[in-house]
């Protein structure tokens, strides 16, 4: 019971923020749309039985990449998005949305809902499914893909030095 | 009065939410006095005195005048964040210590002078801890990432340049930090087995040879430097070098919101006091092992590590910018590594020892 109202509070909220994300013409409201949105999805892992992601959501996207974003906003100074007036991009865009939202309903409304079977979603199992064959090479592959950018990056960075 | 079990639990946590709280509020105060009486010793002065016996009314008197002074939003702020930046920091600061366990549990007594109780209470076991999560510290981790965000916040929301190269230095700074203690942390989560601070507690049993700083001595240097530096206290007090930036990201703040703030930063050392009483010189268990484990270990060890706090401040001067950065990324996180690399080969192998 209080389970089904904390998810449903969460859900509000990510939606809502997320609203905030898009709708804002403040970049750094915007920036704190996102991280409120990051936090309840947080939140609703942790309502699934697995705090374990819902900690590393928290740590890597609310709180580390954020403060990357906020860092680049402030810096920048940006104080407000310019508004633009009628153009092609906005016509093309909205037309995208609608399909996507139509395509979406359609799936939402005639999908079947599976029975849940009972997982189990602790930082053990959870690693164990990580560090075992096949996701073990995605997740090996996806950390020297993170290490090349990073090597990348630095070297784009400093090609002065 | 019936209460189901639920509600039971529920009356338990509660009670223990707000002892913790009022706890923190009072040692916050106790510990803006004691580290000015202490650091005026270390420099040969007196420091506050008059008020009350040998100063301790000082906090009150404080607390006082802060309270009576004018709240002031800048022109050029924010408002909303201006206003949202320290109430943020003072949550974050709250939330984390929730899950530090300090003494393992109780068994209420019956009867007696506690004939006073309901009589669910009595006989009870409790838990001395709010929360005992089972990823308690990645929790920290998670929450202290969060923790960031009240002083960037409040360092761009007043509208100073001063505010905000101090909020931008902090947010660089903690950033670079908290990965260095994230990894002094995982030498100590590899030999316990477990996130949960209470298992790692355990772990250390059977004497101060045993703590993790013995084994885990690289691990705690780590620590050590990089708990001070997330804390932002000097010699990495950089975000508030009142040379360079007059005072920082709390510049434009006055009055109860400038107590938050610095009330968000005492918490803070405070946490991370505890924890490293925790994590690295066994928490609550005592010393030897003809002495009975008890909370009060845990007490003695989390305001030793208060008291070297202050000591530092009194000691050492503050580090240049660039000299920070470069010692958080280029020696403690690779020496961080090393000790995680270290350390999980001998957890690894130690099997085939025997």
């Amino acid at each position: 019971m209080i389970t089904v109202v904390l998810f449903y509070v969460f859900a509000a909220l990510a939606v809502a923020s997320a609203l905030v994300v898009v709708g804002q013409r403040n970049p750094v409201y915007s920036a704190f749309g996102l991280i409120v949105t990051l936090c309840s999805m947080a939140a609703i892992f942790g309502l699934l039985g697995s705090p374990f992601i819902a900690a590393l959501q928290v740590v890597v996207y609310a709180g580390a990449i954020m403060v990357l974003f906020l860092f680049v906003l402030m810096l920048l100074g940006v104080k407000s998005e310019d508004r633009t007036s009628g153009s092609t991009l906005k016509a093309v865009a909205t037309a995208l949305a609608l399909a996507l939202g139509l395509e979406m309903g359609v799936v939402l409304l005639g999908a079947v809902r599976p029975p849940t079977a009972p997982f189990d979603a602790s930082t053990r199992a959870v690693a164990q499914v990580l560090f075992s064959p096949p996701y073990l090479y995605a997740f090996e592959a996806t950390s020297i893909l993170i290490l090349a950018a990073l090597v990348g990056s630095i070297v784009l960075a400093r090609r002065d030095a | 009065m019936t209460l189901s079990p639920v509600q039971q639990e529920l009356a338990i946590a509660v009670v223990k939410v707000l002892v913790l709280f009022n706890a923190l509020l009072g040692l916050f105060s106790v510990m803006t006095w004691a580290e000015r009486r202490l650091l005026a010793f270390m420099q040969f002065r007196l420091g506050p005195n008059r008020t009350g016996p040998v100063g301790i009314l000082q906090p009150v008197a404080d607390g006082i005048k802060l309270f009576f002074k004018e709240e002031l939003i800048p022109a050029g702020a924010n408002k909303w964040v201006f206003v949202a930046a320290p109430a943020l920091a003072i949550f974050t600061a709250f939330l984390s210590i929730a899950v530090v366990p300090y003494g393992g549990t109780v068994t209420l007594p019956r009867g007696g002078l506690f004939a006073f109780l309901p009589d669910w209470l009595e006989g009870r076991e409790i838990q001395l801890q709010i929360a005992d999560l089972d990823v308690g510290l990645l929790f920290i981790f998670a929450i202290s990432s969060l923790g960031v965000y009240g002083i960037v916040l409040a360092g761009w929301a007043a509208g100073n340049k001063y505010t905000l190269l101090g909020g931008l230095r902090s947010s660089a700074q903690m950033f670079s930090y908290e990965l260095a203690l994230g990894l002094s942390w995982v030498g100590v989560i590899l030999l316990a087995g477990s996130f949960r601070i209470g298992d790692i507690v355990s772990a250390q049993a059977g004497g101060f040879w045993h703590w993790n700083f013995v084994q885990q001595v690289v691990g705690f240097a780590v620590y050590l430097v990089a708990a001070t530096a997330e804390v932002n206290r000097t010699p990495f007090d950089l975000p508030e070098a009142e040379t360079e930036l007059v005072a920082g990201f709390h510049t434009e703040y006055s009055s109860m919101r400038f107590a938050l703030l610095q009330m968000a930063e005492y918490v803070n050392m405070i946490t991370v006091a505890a924890v490293g009483a925790n994590l690295f010189f066994g928490g609550w268990l005592s010393p030897v092992p003809f002495l009975p484990d008890s909370p009060l270990w845990f007490f003695a060890k989390m305001f030793a590590a208060l008291f070297f706090f202050i000591w530092l401040r009194g000691t050492l001067p503050r580090l240049r910018y660039d000299q920070l950065m470069a010692f958080g990324w280029k020696v403690l996180v690779p020496l961080a590594t090393l000790n995680i690399l270290v350390t999980a080969a001998v957890v690894a192998f130690r099997p085939f020892a025997r």
